[in-house]
């Protein structure tokens, strides 16, 4: 067991030291320094590129929740023709391979003339992170009493009042762990960010990726140390969401 | 319209237009394109044709996709061999610690993947820390030549995807009822008999659900084999991206699509065969 954490965290933690190195060249240590995040900090392009992403990640991943989780509740409360098909829909853009859906996604962007940028990047990242919100929230969902439901309408809240001030309160730690599910789904996405995007919207893993083609600078090794901090918390805070309650 | 009916509306309707726009249609447009000619002024000519799959039958895509098969089927296989053994142990942990050491299995598994190949790097390169580490030991007299070549993109497409196997593998494992193995036990049947006639078949949609999710993305992550890879057009993935940002051939790139969501069909419909249904829950798939 300890081989395979080894095999997983090695290169991360490799990468991580290596940040703190102070040599141009990443081999052999040279020293502490913190010289690379202080370099981070007066790359433009990178911070632009960082920025970006981070607005495509939260807004992507508010509209995804929103949308996720009245799938999940229309899926849970009522019953129709096209359910089966719907659960089934949910489930083919989870295992749908990314470069399909990035491609497809581009064929529908140039079909309708919708220039690549931040408008068809985030129509994409709400379309593949909104089935992860949909289960994340029905599967909160699955251990309800429907009489909580019952007891609502029974009191006279209408369908909009019982999921506003009944269901809702009740889920709410599996929405906000949706909604960071899609922040970092939206953050770590390169295949389909990489079809759906223009030269003029960069966001961050399509800039380490130039970057890491084009010839390695120690300043990838900072920014990728802290992308993988931020995906530790990010971690953490939604296992601590979903817990709660349980 | 009352009320009631008009939330209920919005709710399923919202969502299902959302999927159809966004999902759906853009597969159906790879399916006409597929069928349409190539035109190299806009991309693709309004005229029936098969050139978009002529190019798949050809004997150098045809390779490319075998080869591509093949790295894919090696990953999910090297998945499982490495994921089953460390999920059943992490399983049958009997800690305090055991959500902890779960949490950290789930940390790669939302770490950003080019990241992660990029760290592989710092480990395969030619004075990267294997070979520092092997030189040292004394095990190799020069420096190994891994980075650019296959075999890294194979430890690349392990690396990354080897969390997507030990999560649903995980996730069965745990349901699978101990008495059941002691039952086996008790009946007489050994470790070998008791795993493969109580364990295997039991614990099977969490090895299925893996295998999907590894073979899966091997076959489309272009950026594997991009940064650790000598050879440019190892995986379909790299063939279609090359189609479609190289070579304008929409076409071929989207044939070539329709071929890869064909196989990702074919393995839903083995998974809804095998008995136990495709996974509803996020848990079935460790999301």
């Amino acid at each position: 067991m300890a081989l395979v954490y080894l095999f997983l965290y090695l290169p991360i933690v490799v990468l991580i030291v290596f940040s703190f190195n102070n040599s141009k060249y990443s081999t052999g240590w040279k020293g502490f320094s913190l010289r690379w995040y202080g370099e981070l900090l007066s790359d433009t392009q990178l911070l632009d590129a960082a920025l970006n992403s981070l607005t495509v990640a939260s807004l992507s991943a508010t509209c995804a929740t929103i949308l996720g989780t009245l799938a999940a509740w229309a899926l849970h409360r009522y019953d129709f023709k096209a359910k089966k098909l719907f659960q089934t829909g949910l489930f083919i853009v989870i295992m749908s391979p990314d470069i399909v859906m990035g491609v497809s996604l581009l064929m529908l962007f140039v079909a309708v003339q919708l220039e690549p940028g931040f408008v068809t990047l985030l129509l994409a990242h709400i379309t593949f992170s909104l089935p992860f919100v949909a289960v994340t929230v029905a599967s909160r969902l699955a251990g309800f009493d429907k009489h909580v439901v019952e007891a609502a309408q029974d009191l006279g809240a209408d369908e909009y009042e019982t999921f506003r001030h009944v269901i809702l309160p009740m889920v709410m730690p599996a929405v906000l762990a949706g909604w960071l599910l899609s922040f970092t789904l939206s953050l770590d996405d390169v295949i389909i960010s990489f079809f759906v995007t223009g030269p003029g919207y960069e966001i961050l893993p399509l800039r380490i990726y130039s970057m890491v083609k084009l010839g390695v600078k120690p300043v990838v090794n900072a920014l990728c140390a802290i992308m993988v901090a931020a995906t530790v918390v990010v971690v953490f805070a939604s296992q601590i969401l979903l817990k709660e309650k349980k | 319209m009352t009320r009631p009916s008009f939330f209920k509306v919005a709710a399923i309707g919202g969502t299902a237009a959302w999927l159809a726009v966004f999902a759906l249609l853009p597969f159906l447009l790879i399916l006409v394109v597929s069928f349409l000619a190539r035109d190299p002024s806009s991309f693709v000519a309004p005229s029936f044709s098969l050139e978009g799959y002529a190019g798949i039958g050809d004997g150098a895509f045809l390779r490319i996709f075998l080869d591509s098969l093949a790295w894919a089927a090696t990953t999910a296989a090297a998945c499982l061999l490495l994921g089953y053994p460390f999920a059943y142990g992490l399983a049958r942990l009997r800690t305090k610690r055991k959500n902890l050491f779960l949490l950290l299995i789930i940390i790669p598994f939302w770490t950003n993947s080019l990241i992660r190949t990029y760290a592989l790097v710092f480990i395969l390169k030619a004075q990267g820390l294997l070979n520092t580490a092997l030189l040292g030991l004394g095990l190799v007299d020069q420096p190994l030549e891994i980075l650019y070549t296959d075999t890294a993109v194979l430890v690349g497409l392990i690396y990354t995807l080897l969390p997507f196997m030990i999560l649903p593998l995980y996730s069965s494992i745990e349901k699978l009822d101990p008495r059941l193995l002691e039952a086996a036990k008790d009946l007489g049947a050994g470790r070998f008999r008791a795993f493969f006639a109580v364990s295997l078949p039991l614990t099977w949609p969490g090895i299925l659900a893996g295998t999907m999710l590894t073979f899966l993305p091997a076959l489309g992550m272009f950026y594997v084999a991009d940064v650790l890879g000598g050879a440019k057009s190892l995986l379909i993935g790299n063939f279609i991206k090359n189609q479609f940002l190289t070579a304008r051939d929409w076409p071929t790139g989207s044939g070539a699509s329709v071929v890869l969501t064909g196989i990702m069909i074919l393995l839903l419909l083995f998974y809804g065969g095998s008995g136990k249904g495709a996974p509803r829950k996020p848990e079935d798939i460790g999301a």
